[in-house]
């Protein structure tokens, strides 16, 4: 697909000489002058546009080519239209010659729009457009209208202002037409030949529905025909723009009465004029349906009412008709779009005018009714939550029976399809805050919701670090941090469980996988039902844990699984940075013992282990900082923690933190409960821990421990030694044993020398503070305010302070 | 309204670095954004070029990480089609949608729709409230006729010398950025019009 050969050809391109570029120019120039299309002459502008475009800095084109080029944009050729235009929307100055946007061709506009410089530029295409659409000239045929509506549509999404209110007054009457009242009838196409073509004359026969039954109310995109007029093409246009059309200008202030009035005056003016082609809507009575009769009267409506009525009416049919059963597939594709255009127009219209909600409801709801036992119109069912969402309310109407199928249902069922997922959490992100107040239960399906970032982390993190921060509540914290340190197994388990439903247990290629069988086993069957609940509140964990690890050991290479892995950090953190806002410290001390007892009941995966370890740390750090009376609060666990010696080599960097906590902030001054024998006792373990871990060489298997987690572990010691001097000889002997142990030359247990040396520099350090108690105190254990600056506060800061300023005062001149 | 169809590709190109991708047809609809907005009104013409260009690369970036990542845990092997196999390629082929936020690289929130045939990709960046399932049937139609109109399966050159066809087929199928709501009916009048311009 592609081959070197393209890869030279752009390579050319941009390395063409200039001496050779200016010989191509001069032969361009040759063969545009003699105005005939030949092969060279297309050939020869696909090449100069290669050549614009292959380089992201521009080349300027020599101006008597520029000038050539430019009258092939109106040349009867498409060919030359299309190159011509594509070429100089890759040079830089604009054409510069005033052109009427109305008589040019597609590709000719496109390019004015490319180059327009600015919103006044803008605002007179389109004034010049849609003038052309009022007037038609009296004599030879109109000009194509078939792309105005686009052109002008692209315009308005970067500035609505460029249409005045008079253009969109016209243009909603524009629109009223060509979506109510095009033709019903067929244009006959092109023949199928044969012997009895052209003698008969054809009778135009009415437009067909999807499933070719013929067509028994007004023309939609949804019909079809063997060719077709142009205000059927305008009504194809029409919808396509529609949505973004109402978008724009909803909320535009018509509601006053002077506008209202003015309105209807033009109205009535109008009507006085009436059988003109602008405004057929008297003419309507031959239409009947159950839709129009049921509309009320479009008489003394404002353009923008009609709009909105005629919208209305043309969605009811669009979702009637999307109940026919098409015969393609294309179109049945396009039936779901139609669906959800519909849905969402209909959302807008009520948005603008609420008194419509009691007419649009019923449809909605019966259309909810029809699909919601059909999971493949789960993409059609997520703008009718929009619409349940804003609107149901109003309504008065249960809504519940929505949120449970979306909720619950499709995330367990389709996270596997991406565009789903986007939807989705796209809709969850938009309406956060209506969910919470419509649906503030929304937040127990997390365990659902991270079926999608299970799935597809890399796609779907952005989302959730959005998303995130709304689902962390007091109540699920706790299992939410465990679900969370717990996503790439769901990740596995999801992938097994695709497997095991698409593999038949026969097959030989699914005898391979372990975890595959483990899955199938009704032993460990509540091990994944937990992983694949819908909804929170069954339980935090589940006790078997190591036991699933185990089991899914292998999916620990998955590609999927390790792509989740990545994005648990990132979510911790985001976890983390809310929790600290809703919760309590009772419930922050719980977050620590989650931290300490799952820092070895991770998945084994190598780099996962290590980044879990270095968020735990950081947040343990951080939590013990906002909350230092958390500190002698858990002290039993953490003890417990730092007591045991294999956590050195097994999780060294948390317990390192878990040290440098202890060594910090078990002082009285952080919690008044923090008792002397506290104290002895912490020192007690540590020292413990020191002696076991500097007097031999590492258990087989691990690697000698960091410097780090020696120095912490005799600063620590320090500190609390300098809280209880009693301590202070015992450290003081350890310190210099340590000095005398390593002037010997190397130690088993660290294999550096720097490093040695480091640690023995940091020991003496301690050892001498610690010969003066009191100093150490100070230095080791500050009071509070010391690490707090209040300034002018501070009665010793405070002094010098004041006398300053009393010189300033009075020595001023 | 659709702001940029892009094919890029989305294998290893070797004079670029991993992760690039080389654009071989972009097209951008509308207004220049960096026109309209106040950050940019500065530009000179020339940078403001240079500026949509670079956007367009970083898209073709991004999507191209997605479709490898997509492909890396889908784990399935590509395997070589010839030309003839056009529909077979598209039913297999893989696609998605990411979220462009805003920023980065325009200015308005979007959503990136691709379509990953092979060594290629077909990338249509859409506005934040535009239909995505109309936007992913009208990607999948544009793709079809690209690969079949400009012989993709094949050499792959033709995008590069005959951009026109593609322009072409944009100004029919999604004229100025507009998608359509095309029933099989309204789609084949204008491939017909297409066909014969690409007969030329």
């Amino acid at each position: 697909m592609y081959s070197h050969g393209s890869e030279s050809l752009i390579r050319q391109a941009r390395e063409i000489q200039d001496s050779e570029l200016q010989k191509f120019y001069s032969r361009l120039v040759k063969l545009l002058q003699f105005k005939e299309v030949s092969h060279e002459l297309v050939d020869s502008l696909h090449r100069l546009y290669l050549i614009l475009s292959a380089n992201k800095y521009s080349r300027t084109l020599p101006s008597e080519l520029q000038q050539n080029l430019v009258p092939l944009l109106s040349s009867p050729s498409e060919q030359l239209q299309v190159l011509s235009s594509a070429v100089l929307r890759e040079t830089l100055p604009p054409c510069g010659e005033e052109k009427n946007i109305a008589q040019l061709n597609s590709h000719a506009a496109a390019l004015l729009l490319s180059q327009a410089g600015s919103k006044d530029d803008l605002s007179d295409l389109c004034a010049q457009l849609i003038r052309s659409l009022e007037i038609r000239p009296p004599d030879g045929p109109a000009p194509s209208l078939m792309h105005t509506l686009p052109f002008v549509n692209s315009i308005l999404t970067h500035c609505p202002e460029c249409l005045t209110a008079d253009h969109v007054i016209l243009l909603s009457k524009k629109l009223v037409d060509w979506l109510r009242y095009a033709s019903i009838m067929q244009v006959g196409g092109a023949s199928s030949g044969g012997f009895f073509s052209g003698s008969r004359s054809r009778q135009p026969a009415p437009i067909a529905e999807l499933d070719g039954t013929v067509s028994g109310d007004f023309f939609t995109v949804l019909c079809v025909g063997q060719g077709f007029t142009e205000d059927q093409w305008m009504n194809v246009y029409s919808f396509s723009v529609l949505r973004h059309w109402l978008l724009t200008y909803r909320g535009v202030s018509n509601d006053s009465m002077v506008v209202d009035a003015a309105n209807r005056l033009q109205l009535s003016l109008s009507f006085s004029h009436s059988f003109s082609n602008d405004d057929r809507s008297e003419v309507d009575g031959s239409v009947v349906s159950m839709v129009s009769a049921t509309s009320s009267s479009s008489r003394l409506l404002s353009p923008k009412e009609r709009l909105r009525e005629k919208s209305f009416q043309y969605c009811q049919r669009l979702i009637e008709q999307c109940d026919r059963k098409a015969l393609k597939k294309t179109d049945t594709d396009l039936q779901k779009a139609c669906l959800v255009e519909a849905v969402c127009i209909l959302d807008l219209l009520c948005a603008e005018d609420p008194s419509l909600v009691y007419r649009v409801f019923p449809c909605v709801k019966a259309l909810f009714g029809r699909l919601s036992s059909d999971l493949s119109f789960a993409r059609v069912l997520v703008p009718v939550a929009q619409f349940y969402l804003n609107h149901g309310e109003m309504a008065a109407v249960d809504c519940e029976s929505v949120w449970k199928l979306v909720f619950s249902q499709f995330p367990a069922e389709l996270f596997n399809d991406p565009f789903l997922a986007h939807d989705f959490l796209r809709f969850l992100r938009l309406n956060l805050e209506g969910l919470q107040r419509a649906a503030p239960h929304f937040t127990r399906y997390f365990p659902n919701f991270l079926k999608f970032l299970a799935w597809d982390s890399p796609a779907t993190l952005e989302d959730f670090v959005d998303l995130l921060p709304s689902l962390v509540t007091a109540g699920s914290a706790v299992e939410l941090l465990h679900t969370l340190l717990d996503l790439p197994c769901l990740s596995a388990t999801l992938v097994l469980q695709l497997r095991s439903t698409s593999l038949p247990i026969s097959d030989p290629g699914s005898r391979g996988l372990l975890s595959l069988d483990a899955f199938r086993n009704p032993a460990f069957r509540g091990l994944f039902l937990f992983l694949l609940r819908t909804e929170a509140g069954s339980g935090d964990t589940i006790e078997r844990l190591s036991t699933l690890h185990d089991l899914l050991a292998e999916a620990a290479e998955w590609p999927r699984v390790v792509h989740c892995a990545q994005t648990v950090p990132v979510l911790l953190h985001v976890y983390f940075n809310t929790v600290i806002t809703v919760a309590d410290e009772k419930l922050l001390a719980h977050l620590i013992l989650v931290m300490l007892e799952r820092s070895n009941l991770l998945l084994n995966m190598p780099t996962y282990c290590k980044e879990i370890h270095r968020v735990f740390s950081s947040q343990l750090l951080r939590l013990c900082k906002l909350h230092p009376s958390l500190v002698v609060d858990q002290s039993q666990e953490l003890l417990e923690f730092a007591g045991a010696t294999a956590n050195v080599y097994s999780k060294e960097e948390v317990y390192t933190h878990v040290v440098w906590v202890l060594g910090e902030y078990l002082s009285l001054s952080s919690d008044s409960r923090c008792s002397v024998r506290l104290i002895t006792s912490c020192f007690e373990s540590l020292e413990a821990v020191l002696f076991e871990i500097t007097s031999s060489a590492p258990p087989p298997g691990s690697v000698c421990p960091a410097p780090k987690v020696i120095t912490t572990l005799m600063s620590a010691l320090a500190k609390l030694a300098s809280r209880s001097h009693d301590l202070i000889p015992r450290v003081s002997l350890f310190l210099s044993k340590m000095r005398n142990v390593t002037k010997g030359g190397s130690v088993p247990w660290c294999s550096d020398e720097e490093d040695v040396v480091a640690i023995v520099t940091r020991g003496e350090e301690l050892w001498s503070l610690l010969k003066t108690p009191g100093v150490a105190q100070s230095v080791l254990t500050p009071p509070p305010y010391v690490n707090a600056p209040r300034w002018h506060r501070d009665s010793n800061l405070a002094l010098p302070l004041q006398l300053r300023a009393l010189t300033a005062l009075t020595h001023s001149p | 309204m659709v702001r940029c169809f892009l094919i890029h590709t989305v294998c290893p190109v070797s004079a670029l670095s991993a992760g690039e991708s080389r654009l071989l047809y972009s097209r951008m609809f509308g207004p220049d954004e960096a026109v309209l907005t106040e950050q940019h009104r500065e530009l000179s013409p020339e940078e403001r070029r240079l500026l949509r260009k670079e956007k367009l690369a970083v898209v073709a970036r991004q999507v191209r990480s997605a479709v490898s990542l997509t492909r890396e845990a889908a784990g399935r092997a590509l395997v070589e089609a010839v030309p003839g196999e056009e529909a077979l390629v598209l039913q297999e082929a893989d696609s998605g949608v990411m979220r462009l936020r805003a920023g980065d690289p325009f200015n308005e929130e979007g959503s990136a729709v691709w379509l990953a045939v092979h060594s290629l990709a077909f990338t249509l960046v859409c506005e934040p409230h535009e239909n995505l399932l109309l936007a992913e049937g009208s990607l999948r139609s544009l793709s079809r006729h690209c690969l079949e109109d400009l012989h993709l399966l094949g050499q792959g050159s033709e995008v590069l010398l005959k951009s026109s066809r593609v322009d072409v087929l944009l100004s029919r199928l999604l004229p100025h950025g507009q998608l359509l709501f095309l029933n099989h009916r309204f789609a084949q009048s204008l491939e017909k019009e297409v066909a014969g311009y690409m007969s030329k």
